[in-house]
């Protein structure tokens, strides 16, 4: 089938303004936007830069807005977006355009490294592996699916408003090192989130968990965190 | 365009993968280290990988190191060097156990230990039947290993400069001191001036037209090395996996067939029993993806087209759900197919570089007469120590990059402090601003993706899994004429300062080029089959003439074979029967 794209486009170098761009592209149904997006670059205009790498979901490089909603351009294929007229791809919200669809993502980053993203074991190494059961292990099994896209920030109301707002992934970060069994830090680590900044700053909106392309319970995980504050701060 | 940024420090790790993040967290402590990623770390290719990481814990039945050592050596077709597989075996339990000290969340037994699984080719008893060695994390294995060290990096408040692609080596008196990189976000050339480098760039699939690699997997560093006339290692051996979803490439992990998958033709037959009656659907990859182009080949494929199923059907939703969620969720995004009640569709696909630079036991990179050269380092899938011989077996590259990542990073630790900073040349850069200029001048002729597709589809059709004299000259004439146009005509269509996606396609294609010539050279060298490397006109393995490994260098503008003995210690090359 052929497609319309209507691709968001800006060079801050020498545009004043983002303006769009449409570009008609030939493909099948079971291809990925990404490939579409590809297909452009590669055919029709040089200049459309978007980030992309692993090409099927893992590496979180080419999230961008499809028709509206946050997604991954290789997760998202051409039978999912052809009944619209012309297929919208923007940028995420809420960050600010490098160029085309590329964002800056750094003070993503920096919240990620916030929290920070390592186990603390405390000084008893032992000679073997920790013990840890499978069922205190299973409490990882979603969090650890985060491929850090940030396709849940760009798309939560709060971060919109308020850039301090630690944001949803950098919460899911947090989650993942509190609900280890194996970290000594758990009471230091609630207390970095118990803020209106931190976990208390999501209004459990759920947008954060409709749009997460590895389908994360991100929400329900910022409210274990709350819950675990409440058991264990006060 | 024309700024220029110098940077000093001591050593300049090139590459955000396992290798380059395992190496990193060892040299924080000690030297003053610099990490440049095309990418952001978390986005490094080593995230996709799957299955698991290799260690005789012993956790699940009995096993040892020997026999893992025996099991790599055997999987590589004898062309392993087997005093790197011994380092490799015997250091396993304690990588895995440092990875679960740092963080890693591994599956576990119902007694709390860490969790392990059957993969290709790791048997108990040198051979006799399959065994659990494979430590994992559900199918997310590389993810959360990536995710860790990234971790232990932020901790050690390592400085990373993401989206920078090195572009040149910068090399003085035979010395390597420094790396030219190229600033994605406003195209500054940045210089790099360090006592030491080491690259950790990865592997190079995107050679080929099916594969399970991501697109920065255009092997840079390693095109590098051999642009500065260092010698390449084993670049014929080119590792197939089985079980790529049909059409896309994208990579079904062996955990499947670890968990019991099993492979059907046309008529629902398993058919690896005929092939590895031992241990079917588990034998070493490039035995699997023979078969299949077998089966294929003889009108087997489902349909009689160029494809076989592999069967998931009979493990039950909870086990698909518990340990193989994300490439259930490939297949049913990608497919449309639920693998709980529907077979997959699958194909070989390319997988894994067995070759790349040649270095020692303590990543030092080596020149043609085998010397270490001052300065390099290399780890990981770019480089060939050799530890997988002509066919690495399932879960060995993880060990690899966490076993000699580090070994490098003790290596620079040891050196480094007393080494002299050898002063930069003056025109470090200038190199690198001609390659930019030339590019950018052309306003017209063809398009890097032409050219990159036409190089791939040659690759494939003549270079995969079978392979033949005439087939490789072929592709020889093709890829030269290739690289002629590449010359000659390729242009920017875009010329802009702010990521210029398409100016760093342009660069990655002359790696992607260099590197097809490079491997089918080697190649056609090689008249035997042995592993991955499997030729129609020499169906057997010619130990006589063939167990050395292949050296390939550049000499002024041509390109030389040369040839170096494979360590053997414990185990006599023997027929290789699963
Ligand atoms: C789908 C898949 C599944 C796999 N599953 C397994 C498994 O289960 N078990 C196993 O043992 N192995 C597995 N492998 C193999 C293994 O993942 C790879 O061999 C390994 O990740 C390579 O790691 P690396 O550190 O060498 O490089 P990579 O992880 O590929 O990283 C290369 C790094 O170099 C950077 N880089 C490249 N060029 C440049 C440049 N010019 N300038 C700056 N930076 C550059 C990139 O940005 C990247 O950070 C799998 C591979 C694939 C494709
Ligand atoms: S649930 Fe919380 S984090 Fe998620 S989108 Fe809503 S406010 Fe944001
Ligand atoms: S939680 Fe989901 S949406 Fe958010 S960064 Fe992680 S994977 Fe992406
Ligand atoms: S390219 Fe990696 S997630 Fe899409």
């Amino acid at each position: 089938m052929e497609l319309s794209f209507k691709i968001f486009r800006y060079d801050p170098q020498v545009d004043r303004e983002p303006r769009y761009e449409v570009y008609r592209v030939r493909a099948e149904a079971t291809e990925r936007v990404l490939d579409c997006l590809n297909r452009i670059k590669w055919e029709q205009d040089g200049s459309l830069s978007f980030r992309m790498s692993c090409g099927h979901g893992v590496c979180g490089s080419d999230a961008v807005r499809i028709n509206g909603r946050c997604a991954l351009a290789c997760q998202t294929l051409v039978k999912d977006v052809a009944q619209a007229e012309e297929v919208l791809v923007e940028p995420l919200p809420s960050f600010r355009v490098l160029k085309d669809l590329v964002v800056d993502l750094e003070p993503f980053f920096e919240k990620v490294r916030w929290v920070q993203p390592y186990l603390v074991g405390g000084n008893h190494v032992p000679e073997k592996e920790r013990l840890q059961s499978a069922e205190e292990r299973k409490k990882l099994d979603q969090v650890i699916r985060c491929i850090l896209c940030a396709c849940c920030v760009a798309s939560c109301p709060v971060t919109a408003e308020n850039d301090r707002f630690l944001g949803p992934a950098p919460l899911v970060w947090a989650f993942r090192y509190i609900f280890d069994s194996r970290d000594r830090e758990k009471e230091k680590r609630l207390r970095a989130v118990d803020t209106q900044d931190g976990a208390w700053g999501c209004r459990n909106h759920f947008e954060c968990t409709r749009v997460c392309p590895k389908e994360i319970p991100v929400t329900k995980s910022i409210n274990f965190i709350k819950r675990e504050i409440e058991k264990v701060l006060r | 365009m024309s700024e220029r940024y110098l940077h000093t420090h001591d050593v300049v790790i090139v590459g955000s993968g396992l290798a380059g993040l395992r190496a990193a967290v060892e040299t924080a402590g000690c030297l003053d280290v610099a990490l440049i990623s095309k990418v952001f770390p978390t986005r490094s290719h080593s995230g996709a990988a799957q299955g698991g990481i290799a260690a005789a814990l012993g956790n699940e039945e009995p096993d040892s190191w020997e026999w893992h050592m025996f099991d790599t050596v055997k999987g590589g077709d004898y062309l392993t060097d087997q005093d790197a597989a011994e380092v490799l075996a015997r250091d396993a339990a304690r990588a895995v156990y440092e990875l679960e000290h740092m963080g890693v969340p591994f599956n576990r037994n119902p007694n709390g230990t860490i969790a392990q699984r059957a993969f290709g080719g790791h048997t108990r008893h040198f051979g006799e039947a399959p065994v659990k060695r494979a430590c994992y994390a559900a199918d997310r294995t590389g993810r959360v290993i990536l995710d860790t060290l990234y971790g232990q990096c932020v901790q050690r408040g390592l400085h990373v400069y993401p989206e920078l692609s090195v572009v040149d080596l910068v090399v003085r008196d035979g010395i390597v001191c420094g790396v030219i990189a190229l600033d994605w976000a406003t195209a500054a050339v940045h210089v790099f001036h360090a006592k030491a480098v080491l690259l950790a760039t990865g592997g190079f699939g995107k050679v080929f037209k099916t594969t399970s690699n991501c697109f920065a997997n255009t092997g840079d560093g390693v095109f590098l090395v051999y642009r500065h006339g260092f010698p390449l290692q084993d670049m014929e051996f080119v590792q197939f996996h089985p079980t790529g979803i049909y059409g896309l490439g994208v990579l079904i992990s062996e955990a499947a067939r670890g968990e019991g998958g099993v492979l059907r033709n046309r008529h629902g037959e398993r058919f690896m029993e005929r092939y590895a009656p031992t241990i079917k659907d588990l034998a070493a990859r490039d035995v699997v993806s023979r078969a299949i182009m077998k089966e294929i080949q003889e009108g087997r494929g489902i349909d009689g087209r160029d494809f076989v199923h592999l069967d998931l059907t009979h493990l039950g939703r909870e086990r698909l759900a518990e340990r193989l969620s994300d490439i259930s969720s490939f297949v049913r995004i990608y497919l449309g197919i639920d693998p709980a009640h529907a077979p997959i569709p699958v194909q070989p696909t390319c997988h894994y570089m067995m070759g790349g630079i040649s270095t020692d036991l303590h990543g030092r990179a080596l020149d043609v007469q085998g010397r270490p050269i001052p300065g390099l380092y290399a780890a990981g899938e770019c480089a060939c120590v050799s530890v997988h011989g002509a066919n690495r077996l399932g879960c060995n590259s993880l060990l690899d990059l966490v076993v000699f990542g580090r070994r490098a990073g003790q290596d620079m630790c040891a050196r480094v402090p007393t080494m002299d900073r050898s002063p930069l040349p003056a025109d470090a850069e200038e190199a690198t601003r001609e390659r930019l200029a030339r590019l950018r001048e052309r306003t017209q002729g063809v398009r890097p993706a032409v050219l990159r597709e036409r190089l791939q589809r040659e690759m494939m059709e003549r270079c995969g899994v079978y392979r033949s004299q005439s087939g490789l000259e072929k592709a020889l004439e093709t890829v030269r004429g290739l690289q002629e146009e590449y010359r000659h005509s390729v242009y920017l269509d875009y010329r802009g300062d702010r990521y210029n996606t398409d100016l760093m396609e342009a660069l990655e294609l002359e790696s992607l080029l260099t590197l097809g010539e490079v491997i089918l050279v080697s190649a056609a060298s090689r008249r035997e089959s042995r592993g991955a490397h499997s030729r129609e006109d020499f169906p057997q393995r010619d130990d006589h003439n063939f167990l050395h490994h292949t050296l390939v260098y550049r000499d002024e503008e041509k390109i030389r074979l040369g040839t170096k003995p494979v360590s053997i210690t414990r185990f006599q090359p023997k027929p290789r029967v699963y």
